[in-house]
Protein backbone atom coordinates (compact mmCIF):
# COMPACT_ATOMS: atom_id res chain seq x y z
CA UNK A 1 0.00 0.00 0.00
CA UNK A 2 2.78 2.37 1.01
CA UNK A 3 4.65 1.59 -2.21
CA UNK A 4 1.55 2.35 -4.27
CA UNK A 5 1.13 5.73 -2.55
CA UNK A 6 4.78 6.50 -3.22
CA UNK A 7 4.49 5.64 -6.92
CA UNK A 8 1.31 7.68 -7.17
CA UNK A 9 2.97 10.69 -5.53
CA UNK A 10 5.96 10.20 -7.81
CA UNK A 11 3.71 10.25 -10.88
CA UNK A 12 1.93 13.41 -9.69
CA UNK A 13 5.32 15.01 -9.01
CA UNK A 14 6.65 14.12 -12.49
CA UNK A 15 3.55 15.41 -14.31
CA UNK A 16 3.40 18.64 -12.29
CA UNK A 17 7.11 19.33 -12.68
CA UNK A 18 7.09 18.69 -16.44
CA UNK A 19 4.10 20.99 -16.91
CA UNK A 20 5.72 23.63 -14.67
CA UNK A 21 9.05 23.46 -16.47
CA UNK A 22 7.23 23.94 -19.77
CA UNK A 23 5.44 26.99 -18.38
CA UNK A 24 8.51 28.46 -16.67
CA UNK A 25 10.91 28.09 -19.57
CA UNK A 26 8.63 28.36 -22.62
CA UNK A 27 5.48 30.30 -21.75
CA UNK A 28 6.57 32.84 -19.09
CA UNK A 29 8.52 35.78 -20.58
CA UNK A 30 11.74 37.19 -19.13
CA UNK A 31 11.22 39.65 -16.31
CA UNK A 32 11.62 43.30 -17.41
CA UNK A 33 14.48 44.25 -15.05
CA UNK A 34 16.14 40.97 -14.09
CA UNK A 35 16.06 39.00 -17.34
CA UNK A 36 16.13 35.20 -17.36
CA UNK A 37 17.61 34.76 -13.86
CA UNK A 38 14.29 35.71 -12.24
CA UNK A 39 13.06 32.18 -13.04
CA UNK A 40 15.00 30.95 -10.03
CA UNK A 41 12.10 32.27 -7.92
CA UNK A 42 10.02 29.29 -9.18
CA UNK A 43 12.29 26.98 -7.20
CA UNK A 44 13.46 29.38 -4.47
CA UNK A 45 10.01 30.26 -3.10
CA UNK A 46 8.39 26.77 -3.37
CA UNK A 47 11.46 25.31 -1.60
CA UNK A 48 11.11 27.68 1.34
CA UNK A 49 7.37 26.87 1.51
CA UNK A 50 8.13 23.14 1.49
CA UNK A 51 10.95 23.55 4.03
CA UNK A 52 8.79 25.52 6.43
CA UNK A 53 5.87 23.12 6.00
CA UNK A 54 8.31 20.39 7.06
CA UNK A 55 9.61 22.29 10.09
CA UNK A 56 6.03 23.03 11.15
CA UNK A 57 5.06 19.35 10.84
CA UNK A 58 8.19 18.44 12.84
CA UNK A 59 7.04 20.81 15.59
CA UNK A 60 3.62 19.13 15.72
CA UNK A 61 5.16 15.63 15.66
CA UNK A 62 7.58 16.59 18.45
CA UNK A 63 4.69 17.88 20.57
CA UNK A 64 2.73 14.68 19.87
CA UNK A 65 5.72 12.55 20.86
CA UNK A 66 6.02 14.39 24.19
CA UNK A 67 2.27 13.98 24.76
CA UNK A 68 2.01 10.29 23.81
CA UNK A 69 5.51 8.80 24.01
CA UNK A 70 4.93 7.01 20.69
CA UNK A 71 8.28 6.59 18.90
CA UNK A 72 6.58 6.67 15.47
CA UNK A 73 6.02 10.43 15.96
CA UNK A 74 9.70 10.82 16.73
CA UNK A 75 10.65 8.93 13.55
CA UNK A 76 8.32 11.21 11.58
CA UNK A 77 9.78 14.36 13.21
CA UNK A 78 13.34 13.25 12.42
CA UNK A 79 12.55 12.28 8.81
CA UNK A 80 10.57 15.40 8.04
CA UNK A 81 13.26 17.65 9.58
CA UNK A 82 15.96 16.02 7.48
CA UNK A 83 13.96 16.49 4.27
CA UNK A 84 12.99 20.06 5.22
CA UNK A 85 16.65 20.85 5.90
CA UNK A 86 17.50 19.65 2.39
CA UNK A 87 14.90 22.07 1.01
CA UNK A 88 16.27 24.85 3.24
CA UNK A 89 19.68 24.17 1.66
CA UNK A 90 18.09 24.53 -1.79
CA UNK A 91 16.64 27.90 -0.68
CA UNK A 92 20.07 29.12 0.42
CA UNK A 93 21.80 27.81 -2.73
CA UNK A 94 19.27 29.24 -5.21
CA UNK A 95 19.17 32.52 -3.29
CA UNK A 96 22.95 32.80 -3.46
CA UNK A 97 23.02 32.16 -7.21
CA UNK A 98 20.36 34.85 -7.71
CA UNK A 99 22.24 37.28 -5.43
CA UNK A 100 25.50 36.79 -7.38
CA UNK A 101 23.80 37.84 -10.60
CA UNK A 102 21.55 40.66 -9.28
CA UNK A 103 23.46 42.05 -6.28
CA UNK A 104 26.95 41.08 -7.52
CA UNK A 105 27.80 39.22 -4.29
CA UNK A 106 27.11 35.66 -3.18
CA UNK A 107 25.96 36.67 0.25
CA UNK A 108 24.71 39.80 2.01
CA UNK A 109 24.31 39.92 5.78
CA UNK A 110 20.74 40.97 5.40
CA UNK A 111 18.25 40.07 8.12
CA UNK A 112 16.29 37.54 6.10
CA UNK A 113 19.38 35.76 4.78
CA UNK A 114 20.89 35.70 8.24
CA UNK A 115 17.74 34.32 9.81
CA UNK A 116 17.40 31.64 7.13
CA UNK A 117 21.00 30.60 7.77
CA UNK A 118 20.28 30.58 11.50
CA UNK A 119 17.22 28.41 10.93
CA UNK A 120 19.42 26.03 8.93
CA UNK A 121 22.00 25.95 11.75
CA UNK A 122 19.37 25.24 14.42
CA UNK A 123 17.98 22.24 12.55
CA UNK A 124 21.47 21.04 11.62
CA UNK A 125 22.18 21.15 15.37
CA UNK A 126 18.99 19.16 15.96
CA UNK A 127 20.15 16.42 13.57
CA UNK A 128 23.64 16.39 15.13
CA UNK A 129 22.09 16.07 18.58
CA UNK A 130 20.15 13.02 17.37
CA UNK A 131 23.40 11.40 16.26
CA UNK A 132 25.01 12.05 19.64
CA UNK A 133 22.39 10.11 21.63
CA UNK A 134 22.24 6.32 21.45
CA UNK A 135 19.22 5.50 23.59
CA UNK A 136 16.03 5.87 21.45
CA UNK A 137 13.66 7.20 24.15
CA UNK A 138 16.20 9.73 25.43
CA UNK A 139 17.01 10.79 21.87
CA UNK A 140 13.33 11.29 21.08
CA UNK A 141 12.67 13.25 24.28
CA UNK A 142 15.63 15.64 24.03
CA UNK A 143 15.35 16.25 20.30
CA UNK A 144 11.61 16.98 20.65
CA UNK A 145 12.44 19.72 23.16
CA UNK A 146 15.14 21.15 20.86
CA UNK A 147 12.71 21.10 17.93
CA UNK A 148 10.13 23.11 19.93
CA UNK A 149 12.76 25.59 21.18
CA UNK A 150 14.10 26.01 17.64
CA UNK A 151 10.70 26.62 16.12
CA UNK A 152 9.92 29.35 18.67
CA UNK A 153 13.30 30.92 17.96
CA UNK A 154 12.61 31.04 14.25
CA UNK A 155 9.28 32.79 14.82
CA UNK A 156 11.04 35.46 16.93
CA UNK A 157 13.70 36.01 14.28
CA UNK A 158 11.18 36.10 11.45
CA UNK A 159 9.27 38.81 13.35
CA UNK A 160 12.40 40.82 14.04
CA UNK A 161 13.11 41.10 10.30
CA UNK A 162 10.25 43.51 9.96
CA UNK A 163 12.00 45.83 12.41
CA UNK A 164 15.41 45.59 10.82
CA UNK A 165 16.45 47.17 7.56
CA UNK A 166 16.35 44.57 4.83
CA UNK A 167 17.98 44.25 1.46
CA UNK A 168 15.97 41.19 0.47
CA UNK A 169 13.21 41.92 -2.09
CA UNK A 170 9.85 42.68 -0.48
CA UNK A 171 7.18 39.95 -0.75
CA UNK A 172 5.80 39.82 -4.29
CA UNK A 173 3.18 37.10 -3.94
CA UNK A 174 -0.45 38.20 -3.77
CA UNK A 175 -1.10 35.94 -0.74
CA UNK A 176 1.32 38.15 1.22
CA UNK A 177 -0.25 41.41 -0.09
CA UNK A 178 2.65 41.86 -2.45
CA UNK A 179 0.74 41.82 -5.72
CA UNK A 180 4.01 42.40 -7.62
CA UNK A 181 3.64 39.60 -10.18
CA UNK A 182 1.29 39.08 -13.08
CA UNK A 183 -1.19 36.23 -12.35
CA UNK A 184 0.22 34.09 -15.18
CA UNK A 185 3.74 34.44 -13.76
CA UNK A 186 2.70 33.69 -10.18
CA UNK A 187 0.73 30.46 -10.75
CA UNK A 188 3.75 28.18 -11.48
CA UNK A 189 5.10 29.03 -8.01
CA UNK A 190 2.11 27.37 -6.35
CA UNK A 191 2.13 24.41 -8.74
CA UNK A 192 5.85 23.93 -8.06
CA UNK A 193 5.09 24.06 -4.32
CA UNK A 194 2.64 21.22 -4.85
CA UNK A 195 5.22 19.29 -6.90
CA UNK A 196 7.93 19.76 -4.28
CA UNK A 197 5.49 18.74 -1.53
CA UNK A 198 4.93 15.43 -3.38
CA UNK A 199 8.70 14.96 -3.66
CA UNK A 200 9.14 15.79 0.04
CA UNK A 201 6.39 13.31 0.98
CA UNK A 202 8.15 10.53 -0.98
CA UNK A 203 11.49 11.33 0.64
CA UNK A 204 9.91 11.38 4.12
CA UNK A 205 8.27 7.99 3.47
CA UNK A 206 11.57 6.47 2.32
CA UNK A 207 13.35 7.96 5.33
CA UNK A 208 10.67 6.69 7.75
CA UNK A 209 11.03 3.20 6.36
CA UNK A 210 14.77 3.46 7.06
CA UNK A 211 14.03 4.55 10.63
CA UNK A 212 11.69 1.59 11.09
CA UNK A 213 14.26 -0.88 9.74
CA UNK A 214 16.97 0.70 11.90
CA UNK A 215 14.74 0.26 14.97
CA UNK A 216 14.09 -3.38 14.09
CA UNK A 217 17.81 -4.06 13.60
CA UNK A 218 18.54 -2.34 16.89
CA UNK A 219 16.01 -4.46 18.79
CA UNK A 220 17.34 -7.66 17.13
CA UNK A 221 20.85 -6.69 18.19
CA UNK A 222 19.65 -6.13 21.75
CA UNK A 223 17.96 -9.55 21.73
CA UNK A 224 21.15 -11.17 20.43
CA UNK A 225 23.14 -9.53 23.23
CA UNK A 226 20.61 -10.73 25.79
CA UNK A 227 21.23 -14.37 24.90
CA UNK B 1 28.65 13.51 67.47
CA UNK B 2 27.89 9.95 66.33
CA UNK B 3 27.00 9.54 62.68
CA UNK B 4 23.54 8.12 63.41
CA UNK B 5 22.61 11.13 65.52
CA UNK B 6 23.83 13.53 62.81
CA UNK B 7 21.60 11.83 60.25
CA UNK B 8 18.65 11.88 62.66
CA UNK B 9 18.76 15.61 63.30
CA UNK B 10 19.99 17.13 60.04
CA UNK B 11 17.79 15.45 57.42
CA UNK B 12 14.28 16.14 58.83
CA UNK B 13 15.35 19.69 59.69
CA UNK B 14 16.44 20.52 56.14
CA UNK B 15 13.39 18.81 54.62
CA UNK B 16 10.98 20.69 56.87
CA UNK B 17 12.81 23.95 56.10
CA UNK B 18 12.43 23.39 52.35
CA UNK B 19 8.81 22.33 52.50
CA UNK B 20 7.31 24.82 54.95
CA UNK B 21 5.01 27.71 53.86
CA UNK B 22 2.59 28.09 50.92
CA UNK B 23 3.18 26.59 47.47
CA UNK B 24 4.64 29.76 45.91
CA UNK B 25 6.81 30.60 48.92
CA UNK B 26 7.99 27.00 49.03
CA UNK B 27 8.92 27.10 45.32
CA UNK B 28 10.86 30.35 45.69
CA UNK B 29 12.63 29.06 48.80
CA UNK B 30 13.59 25.80 47.04
CA UNK B 31 14.99 27.76 44.07
CA UNK B 32 16.91 30.08 46.40
CA UNK B 33 18.41 27.13 48.31
CA UNK B 34 19.76 25.69 45.02
CA UNK B 35 21.06 29.12 43.96
CA UNK B 36 22.74 29.58 47.34
CA UNK B 37 24.34 26.13 47.11
CA UNK B 38 25.69 26.79 43.61
CA UNK B 39 26.98 30.25 44.49
CA UNK B 40 28.61 29.02 47.67
CA UNK B 41 30.40 26.16 45.92
CA UNK B 42 31.54 28.48 43.11
CA UNK B 43 32.72 31.19 45.50
CA UNK B 44 34.70 28.62 47.46
CA UNK B 45 36.76 27.30 44.54
CA UNK B 46 36.18 30.18 42.03
CA UNK B 47 37.05 27.84 39.14
CA UNK B 48 34.56 29.08 36.55
CA UNK B 49 34.72 32.65 37.81
CA UNK B 50 38.49 32.99 37.46
CA UNK B 51 38.51 31.14 34.14
CA UNK B 52 35.80 33.28 32.54
CA UNK B 53 37.23 36.63 33.73
CA UNK B 54 40.71 35.72 32.45
CA UNK B 55 39.23 34.34 29.23
CA UNK B 56 37.28 37.54 28.59
CA UNK B 57 40.48 39.60 29.00
CA UNK B 58 42.30 37.23 26.60
CA UNK B 59 39.55 37.73 23.98
CA UNK B 60 39.70 41.52 24.46
CA UNK B 61 43.45 41.40 23.75
CA UNK B 62 42.94 39.13 20.71
CA UNK B 63 40.35 41.52 19.27
CA UNK B 64 42.96 44.28 19.22
CA UNK B 65 44.85 42.32 16.53
CA UNK B 66 41.73 41.78 14.41
CA UNK B 67 41.19 45.49 13.69
CA UNK B 68 42.63 48.92 14.48
CA UNK B 69 41.61 49.54 18.13
CA UNK B 70 41.97 53.32 17.78
CA UNK B 71 39.77 53.74 14.70
CA UNK B 72 36.47 55.66 14.63
CA UNK B 73 34.77 52.49 13.45
CA UNK B 74 35.25 51.06 16.92
CA UNK B 75 32.26 52.93 18.33
CA UNK B 76 30.00 51.23 15.78
CA UNK B 77 31.18 47.71 16.54
CA UNK B 78 31.82 48.11 20.27
CA UNK B 79 28.47 46.54 21.24
CA UNK B 80 29.16 43.53 19.05
CA UNK B 81 32.62 43.08 20.54
CA UNK B 82 31.39 43.33 24.09
CA UNK B 83 28.66 40.72 23.59
CA UNK B 84 31.03 38.37 21.77
CA UNK B 85 33.24 38.53 24.85
CA UNK B 86 30.24 37.98 27.13
CA UNK B 87 28.85 35.06 25.18
CA UNK B 88 32.20 33.25 24.95
CA UNK B 89 33.13 33.89 28.58
CA UNK B 90 29.58 33.11 29.70
CA UNK B 91 29.73 29.70 28.03
CA UNK B 92 32.48 28.70 30.47
CA UNK B 93 30.17 29.34 33.44
CA UNK B 94 27.02 27.94 31.84
CA UNK B 95 28.56 24.73 30.43
CA UNK B 96 29.54 23.60 33.91
CA UNK B 97 26.18 24.34 35.49
CA UNK B 98 24.78 20.79 35.34
CA UNK B 99 27.98 18.99 34.37
CA UNK B 100 29.49 19.75 37.79
CA UNK B 101 26.69 17.69 39.38
CA UNK B 102 27.77 14.54 37.54
CA UNK B 103 30.58 13.80 40.01
CA UNK B 104 29.53 11.43 42.81
CA UNK B 105 26.04 11.21 41.23
CA UNK B 106 25.05 14.58 42.72
CA UNK B 107 22.53 15.10 39.91
CA UNK B 108 20.64 11.96 40.97
CA UNK B 109 20.56 13.26 44.54
CA UNK B 110 19.23 16.62 43.34
CA UNK B 111 16.56 14.90 41.27
CA UNK B 112 15.55 12.85 44.32
CA UNK B 113 15.32 15.99 46.48
CA UNK B 114 11.75 16.96 47.47
CA UNK B 115 11.41 19.79 44.95
CA UNK B 116 10.18 20.15 41.35
CA UNK B 117 12.73 20.17 38.52
CA UNK B 118 11.62 23.72 37.65
CA UNK B 119 12.77 24.96 41.09
CA UNK B 120 16.10 23.23 40.50
CA UNK B 121 16.36 24.90 37.08
CA UNK B 122 15.43 28.37 38.35
CA UNK B 123 17.85 28.04 41.26
CA UNK B 124 20.70 27.13 38.94
CA UNK B 125 19.69 29.87 36.50
CA UNK B 126 19.70 32.48 39.31
CA UNK B 127 23.17 31.41 40.45
CA UNK B 128 24.47 31.47 36.87
CA UNK B 129 22.87 34.88 36.34
CA UNK B 130 24.62 36.30 39.41
CA UNK B 131 27.98 34.84 38.36
CA UNK B 132 27.66 35.97 34.74
CA UNK B 133 26.62 39.49 35.71
CA UNK B 134 29.62 39.72 38.03
CA UNK B 135 31.97 38.51 35.25
CA UNK B 136 30.42 40.97 32.79
CA UNK B 137 30.69 43.99 35.08
CA UNK B 138 34.29 43.12 35.92
CA UNK B 139 35.24 42.72 32.24
CA UNK B 140 33.38 45.94 31.31
CA UNK B 141 36.13 47.91 33.08
CA UNK B 142 39.11 46.60 31.02
CA UNK B 143 36.93 46.94 27.90
CA UNK B 144 36.37 50.66 28.67
CA UNK B 145 40.06 51.17 29.45
CA UNK B 146 41.59 49.25 26.51
CA UNK B 147 39.28 50.52 23.78
CA UNK B 148 38.57 54.04 25.08
CA UNK B 149 34.80 53.46 25.11
CA UNK B 150 32.69 55.70 27.38
CA UNK B 151 30.83 53.17 29.45
CA UNK B 152 29.64 55.65 32.08
CA UNK B 153 27.81 58.00 29.70
CA UNK B 154 24.64 55.84 29.52
CA UNK B 155 25.42 53.55 32.41
CA UNK B 156 21.86 52.85 33.65
CA UNK B 157 20.34 51.92 30.27
CA UNK B 158 23.51 49.89 29.62
CA UNK B 159 23.03 48.01 32.88
CA UNK B 160 19.39 47.33 31.92
CA UNK B 161 20.55 45.83 28.60
CA UNK B 162 23.21 43.79 30.41
CA UNK B 163 20.63 42.44 32.88
CA UNK B 164 18.09 41.50 30.17
CA UNK B 165 20.74 40.06 27.83
CA UNK B 166 22.43 38.09 30.59
CA UNK B 167 19.12 36.54 31.66
CA UNK B 168 18.50 35.50 28.03
CA UNK B 169 21.95 33.87 27.85
CA UNK B 170 21.46 32.27 31.26
CA UNK B 171 18.08 30.70 30.50
CA UNK B 172 19.20 29.22 27.18
CA UNK B 173 22.62 28.21 28.54
CA UNK B 174 21.27 26.55 31.69
CA UNK B 175 18.51 24.73 29.78
CA UNK B 176 20.93 23.31 27.22
CA UNK B 177 23.45 22.50 29.94
CA UNK B 178 20.73 20.29 31.44
CA UNK B 179 19.80 18.88 28.04
CA UNK B 180 23.32 17.81 27.12
CA UNK B 181 24.47 16.73 30.59
CA UNK B 182 24.36 13.00 29.80
CA UNK B 183 25.76 13.15 26.27
CA UNK B 184 29.05 11.68 25.14
CA UNK B 185 29.92 14.76 23.09
CA UNK B 186 28.63 17.35 25.56
CA UNK B 187 31.41 19.88 25.03
CA UNK B 188 30.91 19.75 21.26
CA UNK B 189 27.11 19.77 21.20
CA UNK B 190 26.56 22.71 23.57
CA UNK B 191 28.00 25.55 21.43
CA UNK B 192 26.38 24.13 18.28
CA UNK B 193 22.95 24.23 19.91
CA UNK B 194 23.28 27.29 22.16
CA UNK B 195 24.74 30.03 19.93
CA UNK B 196 22.20 29.86 17.06
CA UNK B 197 19.43 29.77 19.67
CA UNK B 198 20.73 32.96 21.34
CA UNK B 199 21.03 34.97 18.11
CA UNK B 200 17.82 37.06 18.48
CA UNK B 201 18.85 38.12 22.00
CA UNK B 202 22.48 38.74 21.04
CA UNK B 203 21.36 40.75 17.99
CA UNK B 204 19.23 43.00 20.22
CA UNK B 205 21.99 43.37 22.83
CA UNK B 206 24.65 44.21 20.25
CA UNK B 207 22.51 46.86 18.53
CA UNK B 208 21.47 48.46 21.82
CA UNK B 209 24.95 48.39 23.37
CA UNK B 210 26.62 49.93 20.30
CA UNK B 211 24.11 52.79 20.37
CA UNK B 212 24.42 53.34 24.12
CA UNK B 213 28.23 53.30 24.02
CA UNK B 214 28.22 55.94 21.30
CA UNK B 215 26.09 58.15 23.56
CA UNK B 216 22.65 57.66 21.96
CA UNK B 217 19.97 57.49 24.67
CA UNK B 218 17.44 54.67 24.84
CA UNK B 219 14.46 55.86 22.79
CA UNK B 220 12.64 55.59 19.45
CA UNK B 221 13.64 52.55 17.37
CA UNK B 222 15.80 51.14 20.14
CA UNK B 223 12.79 50.51 22.36
CA UNK B 224 11.73 47.82 19.88
CA UNK B 225 14.95 45.92 20.66
CA UNK B 226 14.23 46.21 24.39
CA UNK B 227 10.86 44.62 23.63
CA UNK B 228 12.50 41.83 21.59
CA UNK B 229 14.90 41.19 24.47
CA UNK B 230 12.18 41.19 27.16
CA UNK B 231 9.93 39.00 24.99
CA UNK B 232 12.80 36.55 24.43
CA UNK B 233 13.42 36.42 28.20
CA UNK B 234 9.77 35.81 29.08
CA UNK B 235 9.10 33.23 26.35
CA UNK B 236 12.21 31.15 27.00
CA UNK B 237 11.90 31.33 30.80
CA UNK B 238 8.35 29.98 30.46
CA UNK B 239 9.40 27.27 27.95
CA UNK B 240 12.35 26.20 30.07
CA UNK B 241 10.25 25.96 33.25
CA UNK B 242 7.66 23.85 31.40
CA UNK B 243 10.12 21.53 29.62
CA UNK B 244 12.88 21.09 32.21
CA UNK B 245 10.99 18.25 33.84
CA UNK B 246 10.87 16.35 30.52
CA UNK B 247 14.57 17.02 29.92
CA UNK B 248 15.80 15.92 33.35
CA UNK B 249 13.32 13.26 34.39
CA UNK B 250 11.55 12.07 31.23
Amino acid sequence: MRDKIMYLLGAVFAVLLTWDLYKIFILVPDEANQGAIFRIIYFHVPSIFTGFTGFFLALIASGLYLATGNLAYDAFAASVTEVALAFASVVLATGMIWARIIWGVWWAWDARLTSMLMCWLIYAGYLMLRRAIEEPAQRARLSAVVSIFGCVDIVIVWKSIEWWRTQHPAPVLSIRDGGGMAPGMEAPIYFNYLALLCLAAILVMVRMRQEKVAREIDSLRRMAHAY
Amino acid sequence: MPASKLADTSLPHSVSKINSGGAATRFVRQALIIAEKDLRSELRNKEALNASVSFSIVILVLFSFAFDPSSDQLQEISGGLLWMVYSFAGALVLNRSFAREMQNDCLDALMAAPMPASALFLGKALANFALLTAVEIVSLIPFGLFYDVHITEQIWPLLLVIVLGTWAMTVIGTMFSALTVNLRMRELMLPILVYPMMIPALMACMTLTSDLLSGTPLKGDNLIWIRVLSGFDIIYTALAVVFIDIVLVG
